[in-house]
């Protein structure tokens, strides 16, 4: 890949070009899929923003778009079959036994796949989260099909093939994926990339139960137990509305509580670039970035960031960006959208001030008169 | 105990740039690296060798140059180093990445004895995909346990492992059976130093050149190009914004003031954070 020129579309190499023709077992792979991750009673958001995508690829093709919910028999998948069909789906799967209760790779590889090999899709979109990485790994090898990661853009192209794009080489780049002769073509997407979509009041449709008929003790692996992230730690940094962070500009750990300060005046999540994740300042879940969390806030304050192409990968959703730094070249003045040349460190405590004088008690009450 | 883990050399990210013109990473003169997330891996594989004896393998696929990545890793203790290299690998995709190891971990299964544990990065800094590790699980009927954060415990008589693995919103602990595969989680560990000692074997010590053919890979179908069904169709460079930001003018202002003009430029570009964020914060 290292001398392929912008906008060239390079002659599909090797044996993609021989074989173009989809091998007759796959044309009757129709429908596009997502996979609607439920843990411990709770769907993750990022499978409403695939149930978006997915409704666009679904009425392009002129097929139907599928919700997939695997859990435990009962009530507890209920919610997230009704989230399906409010964000999209013309139908849900659902595969449920008691061992599936909690998320596990071994009996949640043989559900989704054997629902494949059943009822055979064209598209399986996952969400790229630590339960969706693992799970879109064993399903691709186990169905030795294409899996493209990380998808910032998808697409069907005139031949009804997916194109998913990626950033490559730390966002870079751009490539655009295709999976030619295999069925499923499978993609994961992460969290906050693409838009959340309206929930609307659609009407329930069919729902095709399967049941999972593996016994307890054919499952190697045991879930001794849940420890969930105490309250402070709880970064919920990827769905925040509102971001500040703090880049290497800052010059110190200690002056991270700035960049704290002006979060907590504002009701912010805090965050920061990777460098800061490197040098031990701050947690690698607090890391905005291509290797960190994508974020898309209505406001994201940078501090001292100069604005990599891989943070920019992470930010580039947000409404509105503002950049702190000393250096008026800085590429985050690039995609920034209001930008201050000044020195963070020095700033951020005026603008605290600024903000906690704004949104004082007294001048919020005039607000909502 | 034998432990497999598997590496790889990758450019060093910070340092990529793409040529203004012709919008091609520029690599010449980027120095390469062992993809930061494997060597958290690789330190878990020699605490656990330091702990209960045995020896750690470590095997990369790659051009020639990859040598050097394991040189690195021998440096840091392991005990053997095999570089899986043959030109019918060029272009794989992680299906048939995840192929061609596996075929490798089993020959070094029968040469050196079977692995108990194979260790990967949580994913690499070059491809980010996370993908060749579950896939090594898959082909190697090996138990998959990603993200894990600390191996809490390990019983090689009851062949019994407990780890934590990293879920979303918490912690998930696991109890599963070698052989396993597991993904370490990054900030879990730190490198150690190589030793005087792991130095002088690095430099002496042999590097195992292995072909398609050395690994037990008869089927070329499934490496490389014609392995992978994934196609990479076009190569571009993200669309620039037009404009740039627009610069809120500092010159002999007042803090406060420069901070009450962004204020307001923030409020009127977005009238509905001035709610917002007047009844989430100020706390």
């Amino acid at each position: 890949m290292s001398t392929v020129n912008r906008e060239t579309t390079r002659p599909a190499a090797g044996r993609a070009g021989i074989k173009k023709e989809l091998p007759a077992h796959f044309k009757d792979y129709r429908h596009v899929w997502v996979f609607i991750e439920l843990e411990r009673g709770q769907v993750h958001p990022v499978s409403f923003e695939l149930l978006g995508e997915g409704r666009k690829l679904a009425d392009k093709l002129g097929v139907e778009l599928a919700g997939v919910v695997i859990g435990p028999p009962g009530e507890a998948t209920r919610p997230a079959v009704a989230d399906a069909f409010a964000y999209g789906a013309d139908l849900v799967y659902i595969v449920e036994a008691p061992l599936l209760a909690d998320y596990r790779n071994e009996p949640f590889t043989k559900a989704m796949t054997d629902l494949v090999v059943t009822h055979k899709p064209e598209i399986l979109l996952l969400g790229a989260t630590t339960l969706g990485r693992d799970l879109a790994g064993s399903v691709a090898t186990t169905l030795l099909t294409g899996l493209t990661a990380d998808c910032t853009e998808l697409d069907v192209d005139t031949d009804g093939s997916l194109a998913a794009t990626r950033p490559t080489f730390g966002g870079s780049l751009l490539c655009t994926i295709y999976t030619l002769n295999y069925r499923p073509q499978m993609a994961t997407v992460r969290p906050r990339v693409m838009p959340m979509p309206q929930r609307t009041d659609r009407p329930a449709g069919r729902v095709i139960r399967h049941k999972l008929s593996v016994p307890e003790d054919e499952i190697v692996t045991k879930v001794l137990g849940f420890l969930p992230d105490s309250q402070s730690a709880n970064a919920n940094l990827a769905y925040a509305d509102v971001v500040v962070a703090g880049g290497l500009g800052l010059g110190s750990a200690e002056n991270l509580q700035l960049v704290k300060n002006l979060a907590r005046a504002i009701g912010a999540e805090h965050g920061c670039s990777r460098p800061l994740v490197q040098k031990g300042w701050m947690s690698a879940d607090r890391q905005i970035g291509q290797t960190g969390k994508t974020i898309r806030p209505k406001l994201y304050i940078a501090a001292g960031i100069s604005g990599a192409i891989q943070h920019r990968v992470g930010v580039e959703g947000a409404d509105l960006i503002v950049a702190i730094n000393t250096d008026p070249n800085a590429p985050i003045f690039d995609f920034a959208h209001l930008g201050i040349v000044t020195d963070a460190i020095r700033f951020l405590p005026a603008l605290t001030e600024a903000f906690t004088r704004r949104l004082s008690p007294h001048n919020r009450d005039k607000l909502a008169s | 105990m034998h432990i497999v883990i598997c590496i790889k050399q990758v450019p060093d990210s910070a340092q990529i740039r793409v040529h203004p013109v012709t919008n091609t990473i520029m690599r010449q003169g980027v120095p390469t690296i062992i993809n930061p997330y494997d060597l958290f891996a690789l330190e878990e594989a020699l605490r656990l060798r330091d702990a209960y004896d045995g020896e750690v393998t470590v095997l990369t696929m790659g051009p020639p140059m990859a040598e050097d990545a394991l040189r690195k890793a021998l440096g840091y203790g392991a005990d053997r180093a095999v570089l899986l290299t043959d030109r019918y690998f060029a272009g794989s995709d992680t299906l048939a990445t995840s192929y061609a190891l596996s075929q490798a971990i089993a020959k070094v299964g029968e040469t050196f004895g079977t692995p108990d544990i194979v260790f990967t990065g949580k994913q690499t800094i070059d491809g980010d995909t996370a993908q060749v590790g579950p896939g090594i699980a898959k082909r190697l009927d090996l138990l998959q346990l990603t993200y894990v954060a600390k191996i809490a415990s390990l019983d090689l008589d009851q062949r019994e492992i407990k780890v934590e693995r990293r879920s979303e919103g918490g912690t998930q602990m696991l109890k599963s059976r070698l052989p396993c595969l597991i993904t370490m989680l990054e900030g879990t560990n730190e490198i150690r130093r190589g030793s005087l000692v792991d130095a002088l074997c690095a430099a002496r010590s042999q590097v195992l050149k292995w072909s398609a053919a050395d690994a037990g890979i008869d089927d070329l179908t499934r490496c490389g190009l014609r392995g992978s069904p994934t196609v990479v169709k076009r190569v571009f460079a993200p669309a620039t914004r037009a404009e740039k930001a627009a610069q809120i003018d500092t010159t002999e202002k007042a803090l406060r003031d420069i901070a009450d003009e962004l204020i307001a430029a923030i409020f009127t570009r977005q009238p509905a954070l001035q709610h917002e964020l007047a009844f989430n914060g100020g706390a």
